[in-house]
C-alpha cells in the first residue's frame, strides 16, 4: 500500500512524471497506471460497505478504502480534516456544514453519464411534477453550486454538483407490534404516557430534532412554519415539551448508534422509538417482530451523496469520476436497495435486481418467493409486502428532511439541555 | 571549585531537560492551546481567532453547567465512597489476613484479571445483566423478591454509580495494599501489646499510616470519575450527564471553543479538588 500511494505522488507531484503525463495522450496513462491509484472514502456505515470496495477493484482495479463513522464523526472529518480522503459520503444535511470549509470540489455534470436519470427529488425537489417540496434541507437545495470554486449554494440547477446523489430512505417509528398489541398510526404516540419508560429517540441533535418536530406537530401542540427552519421560539416549545417528557420517564434511553437502536429494541427496553430502516432488519433477523411504521404524518427524509476532496486532481480526479459514473450505473443500487433503501438512479438498478426484488422493494408488490438482504440473510416471506409501500407512495409522503437550520446552535445548545436535564 | 559549581548546575540543568522538553511539548502547550481555543468563537463550519469572553458567558450563565458540574461531583463522591469502602477492605485483607506471601501476589493478580479486557467491555457486559428482561430481573422475580422487573437497575444514576465502581476499585486497591505492606508488623503488636482492641489498631496505626495510599487511591478515582463521560452515557442511556459529556458533544457537534471553555473549567475544579486532597497529606514526606 505504502508502494502504491509513493507512486502515485510521484506520479502526481513529480516533475518528470508531469511532463510525461502532458506528453502522452491520457487514455494510455490510464491504463497503465489505474491500479496505482487509491482512493480513500469515509462515511456513514449505511453505504460505506466493503463490497462496495471489493467490486470497485474488480471493476474498475483501482482500490478504495472505505472508513465508517457515525454522523457527527463524518462531519468533523470532512470540515476538519481535509487531507485525510478522497471520497466523502456524506448525507445532504451535513452538506451545509462541509461545504463552506471549502474541502469539496463542485462536480462536472456534463461527466456524469446517468445524469438525466436521477431522481427528480435531487435536481428540483420534485419526485413528480405536481408534488409539493418538503420542509427542511432537501436534497435539491444544498445540490448545487455556481462554479467549480463556488462556495455557496445555488437556487437551482447549474452544471455544477456539491454531492452526487447516491442513496436515501423514508424514516419513521420502529415500533415492536407484539409489545403494543394496538395499531399505531401517529408520530404523537412516542409521547403518549401509555408506552412511559418505554420510549427512545435518537441523541443525534439534527436528527433528533426533527422526530421531535414530528412528534410535537402530530399532537397538535406546536404549529410550525418549517419544522426544517424553526424559530427560538418554536425550539423552545419544542424541547420544553420533550423535557417534561423526559422529566415524567417516558423515555427510557437515548441512542446514538445503530447497534444501541437495535439493542433497545430487540432487548425489550423499548417498544417505540426513532429508528432506522436497517435496524429495524437487523431486529427481525432475531427473529423479534419490529415493524418500520408508516405514520399518517409523513416520512422524515434523508439523503446522502458523494463529495470529491479539494485535493483530487488529475488521474486520481478521473478515477473518482470513473467510479461516480460506476456508483449510479446500477450495480451499488441494487445492492443498496435490496437493504431497503433507494438509489438515486432506480431504473438502472432494475437491471441488477431480480423481477421479485424489484417489485417488493420498489413497486410495493407482493413478494412472490423469499426476499433476502446482500448479505443473504432473509427479509421478507412471499406474500409479504414492504411497510409502507411503493416509492412513490413513501417518498411520495416525505414531511421533513433532515435539516441544518439557521438556528442551529441555539438549537444544539437547548439539545445539550434536554439531554442533561 | 568556581568551574566545578557551574558545570555541576550544568549538568542538573541537561539531566532535568529531556523531561522538561516532553512534558512542555505534550502537556503544557496542548493546555495552553486548549485555553486560548477557550476564547476564540465558532460557528458551523469555521472557528474565529478572537478574544471573546462569550463561551464562559454562556458557561456560567447557563444553568446546565452547574447541573451538570454538580452532577458530576456526585458521582465523583459517591464512587469515591464506595471505591474507599471495598479498596479499603480488600487491601486489608490481602495484607493482613492473607499469611504467605505466594497468596498475597497470587490474590491481588485475581484482582487484575477484569482489567485484562477492555474498559468498554466490562462496562457494557452489565447492560444485559441488569435489563428488563436482564439476569437481574429475572433472578429476583423467581426468587420472588418482586413482581415486576425493576427499571432503575438500568440506565439509571443506579447503574452508572456501579459501573463506575465497578471499573475504578483497583484504582483505590493498589496504592492502599501498597501502603499496607509497608507497615512494620511490631507497629500493631505493639498496639495490641498495649492494649488497644482490632478497632482502635485500625484507626488509630493502620488508617494513619495509609493515608498517602489512600489520597493517591482517591486522586485516581477522583480524577478518572470526572472525566470519564463513556460510561455515563452507556450505562445511564444517555439520559443523565456529567462534564464529559457536555465537552464530547460540543467536540461532536464542531464547537471545539465552547468544547475548550468547558474542559478549562473542569480542569480547574479538578486541580482545586487536588490541591485541597493534598492539603492533608503531604505525599512526597510519606513516600
Amino acid at each position: 500500500m505504502t508502494k502504491q500511494t509513493l507512486s502515485r505522488r510521484t506520479l502526481l507531484k513529480g516533475a518528470a512524471a508531469a511532463g510525461a503525463a502532458s506528453a502522452f495522450p491520457a487514455p494510455m496513462i490510464w491504463a497503465q497506471n489505474i491500479k496505482d491509484v487509491t482512493l480513500r472514502q469515509f462515511g456513514t456505515g449505511v453505504s460505506n460497505l466493503n463490497e462496495v470496495g471489493q467490486k470497485v477493484k474488480e471493476d474498475l482495479g483501482f482500490t478504495l478504502e472505505m472508513t465508517a463513522l457515525d454522523s457527527d464523526a463524518v462531519t468533523q472529518r470532512a470540515a476538519t480534516q481535509p487531507g485525510s480522503f478522497d471520497i466523502a459520503d456524506i448525507e445532504y444535511w451535513i452538506c451545509k456544514k462541509v461545504w463552506p470549509t471549502g474541502n469539496l470540489q463542485a462536480m462536472d455534470v456534463s461527466k456524469i453519464k446517468n445524469y438525466d436519470k436521477i431522481v427528480g427529488i435531487f435536481k428540483d425537489g420534485k419526485l413528480t411534477p405536481e408534488s409539493t417540496i418538503a420542509q427542511g434541507t432537501a436534497p435539491h437545495t444544498v445540490g448545487f453550486t455556481d462554479g467549480p470554486d463556488g462556495t455557496t449554494f445555488a437556487s437551482e440547477q447549474t452544471n455544477w454538483m456539491t454531492l452526487i446523489p447516491t442513496i436515501y430512505n423514508a424514516d419513521t417509528l420502529g415500533i415492536r407490534p407484539d409489545l403494543i398489541g394496538r395499531p399505531i398510526d401517529t408520530w404523537a404516540e412516542l409521547l403518549n404516557p401509555e408506552f412511559k419508560g418505554k420510549a427512545s429517540i435518537l441523541d443525534i441533535s439534527s436528527i433528533g430534532i426533527m422526530d421531535a418536530a414530528m412528534v410535537c406537530e402530530a399532537m397538535g401542540e406546536i404549529a410550525y412554519g418549517d419544522k426544517g427552519n424553526m424559530t427560538r421560539e418554536e425550539i423552545d416549545k419544542t424541547m420544553a415539551i420533550f423535557t417534561e417528557a423526559k422529566k415524567a420517564g417516558q423515555f427510557r434511553a437515548f441512542w446514538k448508534t445503530f447497534d444501541e437502536s437495535v439493542n433497545l429494541m430487540a432487548s425489550g427496553e423499548v417498544v417505540i422509538q426513532s429508528m432506522w430502516s436497517p435496524a429495524i432488519t437487523a431486529v427481525k433477523s432475531r427473529g423479534i417482530d419490529c415493524v418500520y411504521q408508516p405514520l399518517k404524518e409523513g416520512y422524515r427524509s434523508w439523503g446522502g451523496g458523494i463529495g470529491l476532496s479539494k485535493n483530487l486532481s488529475g488521474l486520481e480526479l478521473d478515477a473518482a469520476y470513473e467510479y461516480i459514473n460506476w456508483y449510479l450505473d446500477g450495480w451499488v443500487g441494487g445492492f443498496l436497495m435490496r437493504q431497503g433503501y433507494y438509489s438515486a438512479v432506480p431504473e438502472t438498478s432494475k437491471d441488477y435486481m431480480t423481477e421479485n426484488e424489484w417489485g417488493y422493494w420498489f413497486e410495493g408488490k407482493e413478494a412472490t418467493d423469499t426476499i433476502t438482504n446482500p448479505f443473504g440473510d432473509a427479509m421478507a416471506k412471499a406474500g409479504e409486502v414492504r411497510d409502507g409501500g411503493s416509492f412513490e407512495e413513501r417518498m411520495g409522503s416525505v414531511a421533513c428532511w433532515n435539516a441544518v437550520m439557521d438556528e442551529n446552535q441555539y438549537m444544539v445548545r437547548k439539545w445539550n439541555e434536554f439531554i442533561a436535564a | 571549585m568556581r568551574a566545578g559549581e557551574t558545570n555541576r548546575h550544568l549538568t542538573g540543568w541537561l539531566l532535568a531537560s529531556p523531561l522538561t522538553l516532553v512534558l512542555i511539548f505534550f502537556l503544557v502547550l496542548p493546555i495552553a492551546m486548549i485555553v486560548v481555543v477557550s476564547f476564540w468563537q465558532a460557528t458551523e463550519f469555521s472557528i474565529i481567532p478572537a478574544f471573546s469572553w462569550e463561551n464562559y458567558d454562556f458557561l456560567f450563565g447557563s444553568p446546565v453547567t452547574y447541573r451538570v458540574f454538580g452532577n458530576t461531583i456526585k458521582y465523583a463522591l459517591i464512587v469515591w465512597v464506595f471505591t474507599l469502602g471495598i479498596g479499603f477492605t480488600v487491601a486489608y485483607f490481602l495484607a493482613f489476613h492473607v499469611r504467605t506471601q505466594t497468596w498475597q501476589i497470587a490474590l491481588f493478580l485475581l484482582c487484575t484479571i477484569p482489567f485484562w479486557t477492555s474498559n468498554i467491555i466490562r462496562m457494557i457486559s452489565w447492560i444485559p445483566f441488569l435489563g428488563r428482561n436482564g439476569l437481574a430481573n429475572s433472578a429476583l422475580i423467581s426468587a420472588g423478591i418482586t413482581d415486576e422487573p425493576l427499571d432503575w437497575l438500568l440506565y439509571s444514576d443506579f447503574s452508572v454509580i456501579l459501573a463506575f465502581v465497578h471499573l475504578y476499585t483497583l484504582f483505590m486497591v493498589v496504592p492502599i495494599f501498597n501502603t499496607m505492606m509497608r507497615i512494620d508488623k511490631s507497629l500493631i503488636e505493639a498496639a495490641y501489646d498495649g492494649g488497644a482492641s482490632g478497632f482502635q489498631t485500625l484507626t488509630n496505626v493502620i488508617i494513619p499510616l495509609c493515608k498517602p495510599g489512600i489520597m493517591i487511591g482517591t486522586i485516581f478515582v477522583v480524577t478518572l470519575v470526572m472525566g470519564d463521560f463513556v460510561t455515563v452515557r452507556f450505562m445511564s442511556g444517555s439520559q443523565s450527564a456529567n462534564v464529559g459529556r457536555l465537552i464530547q458533544n460540543d467536540i461532536a457537534l464542531l464547537q471545539y471553543p465552547s468544547a475548550s471553555a468547558t474542559a478549562v473549567v473542569l480542569l480547574v475544579t479538578v486541580l482545586m479538588v487536588i490541591g485541597i486532597l493534598l492539603r492533608f497529606v503531604d505525599i512526597r514526606k510519606e513516600l
